[in-house]
Parts: structure tokens; C-alpha cells; sequence
């Protein structure tokens, strides 16, 4: 069995006296898409904050390709940074830059590619999301939506990375673009051969964009199966969830 | 909890704690600021939205200023029959005081609850975060850029604001209350001196710091949602402009002791 390529070993987060994190283990191997759900405010965010490095764990470590980079700062975290695209759930694309310079902005203030380059590069990414040239003089305020997170997964994916973060793609956008933005990430990381980490409450995304699923639930991951079985995993928890029912086990969060 | 010794010793711990959280946020702004790699192009950027975009505002309230200092001050001169000091004493207290405090009162306002809420959006937006994961440093890309503008700009427009707000203080003069346009300009450019243009000019750059650490210290810690963006932007325009009232006096003692 290969070194995963991602793997959080007993995660720990507090923020004052809220333990959102109670030892959250996981791994994920190359290539491999992993979708974890779990309900507003189970940490799915957090989860992805602390493999990410913009939060540092209490207590647990982080490996990335079998480096511990848990504490890493500098050239070892923008190393590790390099190989990893991320997906912010509103999508977070920079609104003093025109949608190309969003795409390109590695390339161009990482990488140093000349503006040029970089913005061909842009354009080449943006069809690879079925967006055309014209969109790319504008700006984020000026596009819709779906549009939005179609520009940011292009700028999550524009340096090939190894490995690409989804945080709930999919939350906010109709029915049809959200189905439309799960064939895009298939294709994404299936083009790439990129592992992808997942996090949604859409269980129709999930069964949808994932090799395997693992549920967080209060803090820890209570299963992880296979995509296809997790309609009928035996666990209560898990079928409250993948049913929605307001009634078991966990306590609606209201 | 009500206990009032609890009460002094929470807010005095806090406030500690808030001064060490601004100190060592501005010594890791003014390092990015020192050492490359710089962003030109946004430093161009914010050396245009902070410098020259304030020289209206700026203008504008030197002008009146000044005006009203010459007014003041003719109104207090005539009592001792002392008028004829009314060039000397406004290009004075211009130059060495309201030049660079008005300068950085208006900015306090304009600039840095600007920058809080920008900053504060993106930090809502996860923008920041954004930032990080695509390998640029916010430190760098963000805040130096506006560090190194606002320092760089100030004294220019302090510059600025000397020159106009003498000219307010001379239009009422000659205008208003009878002074001869060559004597008034005469006694202002022979008065002045190199040292009290550069106590302005000092005090400026430091102002500059002050408007910028502020408004990129608030926004990055901004919360969640309109109130935490506009909660960003109030505390820093209150916080720079004590601090910058503050500092302005602390330097004018400083520069009195030190004979400049």
C-alpha cells in the first residue's frame, strides 16, 4: 500500500472552551476523491483549515506526501502549498482583479511568469471550465454565481496540483449548476489524477464526486465506507444523515 | 463578576494584551516592508488610492485651517497690539503641528477606516485565506504595500497641506483684515525655518505607519458580517486618530527637548 498522500492523525482544535476537533484521523491516497459530511457546525471547515496550514492543530499532526508539516512555515509550507488547489466555498475570488488575474494569480506571483504567458495560461484553464475568453476581462462582481466558482475552481486547478480541496462546491447554486459543477470537479481530478478532499451536506454531490465517504460527527470521524454503501451503512448516525431526518441520534442543530 | 477590582484588572489586562497584539502585528507589517519580495505593482496602486486620491481632503481642510488660525490669531494679537505677528505664527503652527495632525486626522478617517474595511471584507470573504493558499503572503501582497504607501505619501502630502494652509491663513489676511499680500508672504518665508518643516515631515511618516498598521490590523481581525466589517473600520479610525493625537504630542515634546 502507497504512503497516503494526505493524512491528519489525531487532530485536536479549541477555540476557547468549544473542542471543534476531538481527534480527527484520516487519510487519503493519490489520485483517490473523499467526500466527508456532516452537519453545520460538526468542523468540517475547521477539519479543512488544519490540513490546509491556515489553522495550526493543538494537538495531532498533519503529513503531506510523508513530510510532517503540522508546524511548517516558510519555503517547506510554500512547498507544500504549491501542490494543493483549493476551492473556498463562496469562492473567494479577489474582487480588485479581473477574473484572468484571479486565475493566473500563482502563476504570476508565485511562479513569475510574465503577465502575458500567464494570462494564455488563464484563458486555457477558464475553457477547461467551460468558460470563454470573453468572461476573463471581467470582474468577479460581475459575473454570476455558478460562473463564480467556476473561476475559482479554474484558479484552484491552474498549477496542476496534486491535491485539490473542496469546500462545500456546491452550497448556494441551483440544482442543475450544482450538478453541472460535480461533473466539472470529476473531471478536474480525474484529468489531473489529482486526490481531492471534499466537504458537503449535499448528499447528492457526495454520492456523486466520491470514491469513498467518511462522516465527522461532533468532533470525530465516526465512519468512512465506500461511496455506494453508504445509503446502507449501518450506522444510525450516518442513515439519519443520508435520509435527512430530523428524528435519531443526532440533535438537529437548532 | 460584578466585583469592581475584577472589572480594572480585566480591562487592564486586556488592554495589555490589545497594545502587545497591535505591537507585534506592526513589527511583522514593517519587516515584510523591508524585505523583499515586494509587490510594485500594488504598491503604485495604493501610493495612488492613499496619496494622491487624499489631496482633495486634505486641501480642503488645510485651507480652512489655516483660515481660521490667522483669524484666531490677529483676534488675539490685537489685544497686545501684537497683529503683525499673524504670518509668523500660522505658517508656524502650520508647519510645525496642524499641517501633519490635520493630515493625519482626515486619514485616520479616509484611509485607514478604508483599509479596515476592505481588509475586513476579505478577510470575511476568506479572500485572505485565499491568499495564503495560493502561496502569497498577505504580510507582503497586502499590507506592506499600504504600509510603504502611507509612509511614502504622507509627507508629500503634508507638503501639500503646508503650502495651502498658509495660502488660507494669507487669503483671510489680505482679504479680510488689511494685510499687504508682499509683507504677509515676506515675514512667512522669512520666519520659517528648514527645522520646523521637517518636525511636520517627521511627523508625518510616523502618522503614515500609525493610519496603515491600523486599518490592516483591524481588518484582518475583522469578524463575521456587516457589523464586523463596520466595527473594523470605526475602531480603526478611532484608534489611529488617538494615536495619532497622541504621538503628535509626544514628538512635539520630544523635538522641544531636542532643540529642533
Amino acid at each position: 500500500m502507497n504512503m497516503p498522500l494526505l493524512k491528519l492523525d489525531g487532530v485536536d482544535k479549541a477555540f476557547g472552551a468549544k473542542r471543534v476537533l476531538r481527534g480527527v484521523s484520516l487519510d487519503v491516497a493519490r489520485g483517490q476523491s473523499l467526500v466527508v459530511i456532516g452537519g453545520s457546525g460538526s468542523g468540517k471547515s475547521v477539519m479543512l483549515k488544519n490540513a490546509l496550514g491556515l489553522m495550526t492543530p493543538d494537538q495531532g499532526k498533519i503529513f503531506f506526501d510523508g513530510e510532517d508539516v503540522t508546524n511548517a512555515t516558510g519555503r517547506a509550507r510554500e512547498k507544500m502549498r504549491a501542490r494543493i488547489g483549493m476551492l473556498f466555498q463562496s469562492g473567494a475570488l479577489f474582487d480588485s482583479l479581473t477574473v484572468w488575474e484571479n486565475v493566473a494569480f500563482r502563476l504570476i506571483n508565485s511562479e513569475g511568469m510574465s503577465r502575458r504567458d500567464a494570462k494564455q495560461c488563464a484563458i486555457e484553464t477558464l475553457k477547461k471550465v467551460r468558460l470563454g475568453a470573453d468572461v476573463a476581462g471581467l470582474y468577479p462582481a460581475e459575473i454570476s454565481g455558478g460562473m463564480q466558482k467556476r473561476v475559482a475552481l479554474a484558479r484552484a486547478i491552474t498549477s496542476e496540483p496534486d491535491l485539490i480541496f473542496f469546500d462545500e462546491p456546491t452550497t448556494g447554486l441551483d440544482p442543475i449548476t450544482a450538478d453541472a459543477i460535480n461533473d466539472l470537479i470529476l473531471e478536474m481530478v480525474r484529468g489531473l489524477g489529482a486526490a481531492a478532499v471534499t466537504i458537503t451536506h449535499d448528499m447528492a454531490s457526495a454520492r456523486k464526486i466520491a470514491d469513498e465517504i467518511a462522516m465527522l460527527f461532533e468532533g470525530k470521524i465516526i465512519w468512512r465506507g465506500q461511496a455506494a454503501d453508504v445509503m446502507n451503512s449501518g450506522n444510525a448516525y450516518v442513515d439519519q444523515f443520508v435520509n435527512g431526518r430530523a428524528d435519531g441520534p443526532i440533535q438537529p442543530a437548532i | 463578576m460584578t466585583n469592581p477590582l475584577q472589572i480594572i484588572g480585566r480591562v487592564t489586562l486586556s488592554l495589555f494584551a490589545e497594545i502587545g497584539r497591535l505591537s507585534v502585528f506592526a513589527g511583522r507589517v514593517a519587516t515584510a516592508a523591508v524585505t523583499p519580495r515586494w509587490y510594485m505593482g500594488e504598491i503604485v496602486r495604493q501610493m495612488v488610492r492613499i496619496g494622491f486620491y487624499s489631496l482633495p481632503v486634505v486641501g480642503l481642510s488645510a485651507v480652512f485651517i489655516g483660515a481660521a488660525l490667522a483669524l484666531n490669531i490677529y483676534e488675539g494679537g490685537s489685544r497686545y497690539g501684537a497683529e503683525q505677528f499673524v504670518p509668523n505664527i500660522v505658517v508656524l503652527g502650520i508647519s510645525r503641528e496642524l499641517g501633519a495632525v490635520i493630515t493625519g486626522l482626515m486619514l485616520a478617517g479616509r484611509v485607514s477606516a478604508g483599509i479596515a474595511a476592505e481588509i475586513g471584507a476579505m478577510r470575511v470573504t476568506e479572500q485572505i485565506d485565499a491568499l495564503e493558499t495560493l502561496s502569497a503572503s498577505p504580510d507582503r501582497y497586502l499590507y506592506a504595500p499600504r504600509f510603504l504607501a502611507a509612509v511614502a505619501t504622507l509627507p508629500l502630502l503634508v507638503v501639500a497641506a503646508n503650502i495651502i494652509g498658509v495660502m488660507g491663513g494669507w487669503l483671510v489676511s489680505v482679504y479680510g483684515l488689511g494685510f499687504d499680500s508682499t509683507v504677509y508672504l515676506r515675514n512667512t518665508v522669512d520666519f520659517v525655518t528648514r527645522d520646523d518643516i521637517l518636525v511636520g515631515l517627521i511627523k508625518a511618516v510616523l502618522f503614515g505607519g500609525i493610519i496603515a498598521v491600523m486599518g490592516c490590523y483591524q481588518g484582518d481581525r475583522s469578524q463575521a458580517g456587516a457589523t464586523g466589517v463596520g466595527r473594523a473600520a470605526t475602531l480603526s479610525m478611532v484608534g489611529a486618530a488617538v494615536l495619532v493625537l497622541a504621538f503628535n504630542y509626544v514628538l512635539s515634546t520630544l523635538f522641544v527637548e531636542i532643540g529642533l
